[in-house]
């Protein structure tokens, strides 16, 4: 089985690659990369105008599988992946039971393997059922597939733990994710504090809860010598913290998601529901500091926090309304947009989405190489369409970028030379 | 004018002339509630529900008699909160009851923007008494009819608000009628109790009551809630009695013609003394009295009353 791929503008920021040139796979492999690469018998993708990177990698999503299928499941989840241009995704530990051991770590790579239409690499939970009182078997279950481990949707609380965490995977080389969060801070806020929460009359979430946490992270990071992940930054407090941890050599890396960089805390007036998540949308500011942080280097993942909920769950008032938005599917045309504004040149663009987060987590992927697996993404950048909530791959349809105008879009997505997604 | 509005959720949609033509037309039934037979066929064969999400006993009780007034059939519900209790949604709720055909909900929620949600998925015309900590425009306009009718304006009044300013959806409703009819408006509580950006709806903000309430045409006292003290917000009730409590000798700091105000339910002892609360300048009870003519207007105005032909009264 051989696969052509011509007239691309191949694009490798791991290699700093940017040529046209024929990607060549065969069994499931890159086989060949070369300005004209010339075969008879193979499948052949006309990419003239296109961008061929490498497979795109989300390393935070949630997919629900097990316990939650109503809102999503690893086959959906998958699908919805492929469908947005992602190869990998590493999906979250708060399913029911917990992904905190062996078995759970086990039923979801298995699911995977049957039913995926992307490669899963399960993060494993930081502490027993996510309760932020004792370690989970962090070895066992890095043996078994997990690639990193978090207590995400919780925070952990108790500084000692965290710094007894750190220590203990560094043994591993297991990162950790920081899901950063003072939750005496945020009590019970539903949104980010200021001018736009005292119109509303909603509670406020103040940026000192994210910062505040960050900060503790990141010097017991320091202190421990592990290596530690910053998941979903919103603040501007926060990159100031990591972009000073990683001057001074600090082995932290941290992501945004791609409504931190779209969105400020305007989007909940109406008491928009699909605009309540957790960190919180944030000020102009923030919003801001988090384009800079992308800029610079600061934040070098881009992760879309895919949170798939039921229209039940969201439909109601905006207190009671769970947290999050699905993601999957328009992370790379929203990234795009960065590109378009000046913000991020297209290669670094691509680096958060493919080589940054290979390298947080030290998945393989995240780059193009004869003899490597042929996880690769075709992007027709210029590809205008609507955004409707709909008519997705994703079970929920959980999003505030419903009609939205958006531009850039995946047309060909392959996992292994297995073609997972492929644009009529 | 014509009043265009088939909701009221709160007084931010509100234009001037809106507000204007509510206290105009609330002074207009006044005399009704005078009257020895208290009552018009205005709103016969109006259906209006009441439904409290959240305790009330004013509020609920005025409404209740402003819709008796006007002739309308009217029906009281009390969920306390219990929607999501008994495991049924706002929407479904909400469909039940339009299913009934009513023309009004009169809706009080404990969550901010509980009404919006129902105006946007319903028929019936939605009047907020009061959402979280966001709006409750009847109030605001009570107190407005009331400051009109003892001051004679709006424009050119200082009005000092003295309390919980973060939870209080009286505060926002009132900031913004009295800025839209172009009196000043003081804010003033303790640092816990100032929400982040409250001056940017256009009201300056005090620590200092004594400060606030210099020169003041309104003094306007904010219920305490009890639950608020011992924790984080208050140290206690007693201390807060003594930097932010309204006593003679703060009063004094007022213009000397001052009112005071206060929306209920009273605490008596901590954000105002009983020499205050009853004292000549309070107006307290003319504010519950206009509460049924402000109601009554309301009603009348969403029923698209004025633009009826035998609405005389």
């Amino acid at each position: 089985m051989k696969i052509l791929i011509t007239n691309g503008r191949v694009l490798d920021p791991a290699h700093g690659i940017d040529e046209k040139f024929d990607v060549l796979i065969e069994d499931g492999r890159i086989s060949g990369m070369a300005a004209s690469i010339e075969t008879a018998d193979a499948e052949r993708i006309d990419a003239a105008g296109c961008l061929v990177v490498p497979g795109l990698i989300d390393i935070h999503v949630h997919l629900r599988d097990p316990g939650f299928e109503y809102k999503e499941d690893i086959e959906t989840g998958t699908r919805a992946a492929a469908a947005g241009g992602f190869t990998a995704v590493a999906c979250m530990p708060n399913t029911a039971p917990v992904n905190d051991n062996k078995t759970t770590t086990q039923y979801i790579l298995h699911k995977a393997s049957q039913v995926g239409h992307a490669r899963v690499y399960p993060v494993g939970a930081i502490t027993k059922g996510l309760k932020g009182e004792s370690l989970a078997e962090l070895g066992d279950m890095k043996n078994a597939g997990c690639v990193a481990a978090s207590d995400d949707g919780h925070p952990v609380s108790n500084g000692e733990i965290m710094r007894r965490a750190l220590e203990y995977a560094r043994s591993f080389d297991l990162p950790l994710i920081s899901h950063a969060e003072d939750l005496s801070l945020v009590g019970d806020g539903v949104m980010n504090d200021g001018f736009v929460a005292t119109e509303l009359g909603l509670r406020g979430i103040p940026w000192v809860a994210e910062v505040a946490a960050v900060t503790r992270d990141v010097m017991l990071a320091e202190y421990t010598g592990a290596r530690l992940h910053v998941a979903h930054v919103s603040t501007r407090g926060a990159i100031e913290i990591i972009r000073a941890a990683r001057a001074r050599g600090a082995h932290v890396t941290a992501e945004t998601a791609p409504h931190y960089f779209t969105l400020t805390e305007d989007a909940v007036r109406g008491y928009n529901t699909n605009a309540k998540m957790n960190p919180p949308l944030r000020s102009s500011d923030d919003l801001q500091a988090v384009r800079e942080g992308l800029a610079d280097g600061t934040l070098n993942v881009i992760a879309t926090d895919h949170a798939p909920h039921h229209s039940d769950e969201k439909n109601v008032e905006f207190n009671l309304a769970l947290n999050g938005i699905i993601g999957l599917e328009t992370a790379l045309p929203l990234t795009l947009r960065l590109v378009e504004e000046g913000v991020l040149s297209l290669t670094d663009a691509i680096a958060c989405l493919t080589t940054g987060p290979a390298k947080a987590l030290n998945l393989p992927g995240g780059t193009l190489e004869v003899g490597r697996s042929a996880d690769v993404t075709i992007i027709d950048p210029d590809a205008k369409w609507t955004m409707d909530p709909q008519s997705g791959k994703s079970r929920s349809s959980n999003t505030p970028f419903g009609g939205w105008n958006l531009k850039g879009r995946a047309v060909c997505t392959m996992v292994g030379g297995r073609i997972t997604h492929r644009l009529s | 004018m014509a009043f265009n509005h088939k909701h009221i959720l709160g007084i931010e949609q509100m234009s001037a002339e809106d507000i204007t033509l509510i206290l105009d037309t609330a002074e207009s039934f006044k005399e009704i509630s005078l009257r020895s037979i208290k009552k018009v066929p205005t709103l016969r064969g109006k259906t209006i529900i009441n439904v409290f999400f959240e305790a009330s006993t004013r509020t609920r009780t005025s409404f209740e008699i402003a819709g008796k007034r006007l002739s309308a059939d009217t029906v009281n519900i009390s969920a306390s909160t219990s929607a999501v209790v008994k495991g049924e949604t706002l929407e479904d709720t909400a469909k039940n009851l339009e299913a009934m055909k009513p023309d009004i909900i009169v809706m009080r929620h404990s969550c901010s923007g509980a009404p919006h949600y129902l105006a946007e998925r319903c028929d019936f015309s939605v009047v907020n008494a009061g959402d979280g900590a966001h709006e409750h425009p009847s109030q605001a306009l009570l107190d407005l009819l009331t400051m009109r009718q003892h001051k004679g304006r709006i424009e050119g009044l200082t009005v000092a608000i003295i309390g919980d300013i973060t939870h209080s959806r009286v505060v926002r409703s009132n900031v913004y009628a009295l800025g839209k009819l172009g009196a000043q408006v003081r804010l003033c509580g303790p640092g816990t109790m100032i929400p982040p950006g409250i001056e940017r709806l256009g009201a300056q903000v005090f620590n200092s009551i004594d400060e606030a309430v210099s020169g003041a045409d309104v003094v306007m006292m904010l219920r305490i809630q009890q639950e608020r003290q011992g924790k984080t917000m208050l140290p206690s009730l007693r201390e807060y009695s003594m930097f932010y409590g309204l006593t003679p000798e703060r009063m004094k700091l007022a213009k000397t013609d001052a009112l005071v105000m206060h929306p209920g339910p009273m605490n008596r002892g901590v954000e105002i003394s009983s020499a205050v609360a009853d004292g000549p300048q309070n107006v307290i009870l003319d504010q519950v009295e206009n509460g049924v003519a402000v109601r009554m207007a309301l009603l009348y105005l969403v029923s698209g009353g004025d633009k009826l032909e035998d609405s005389a009264q």
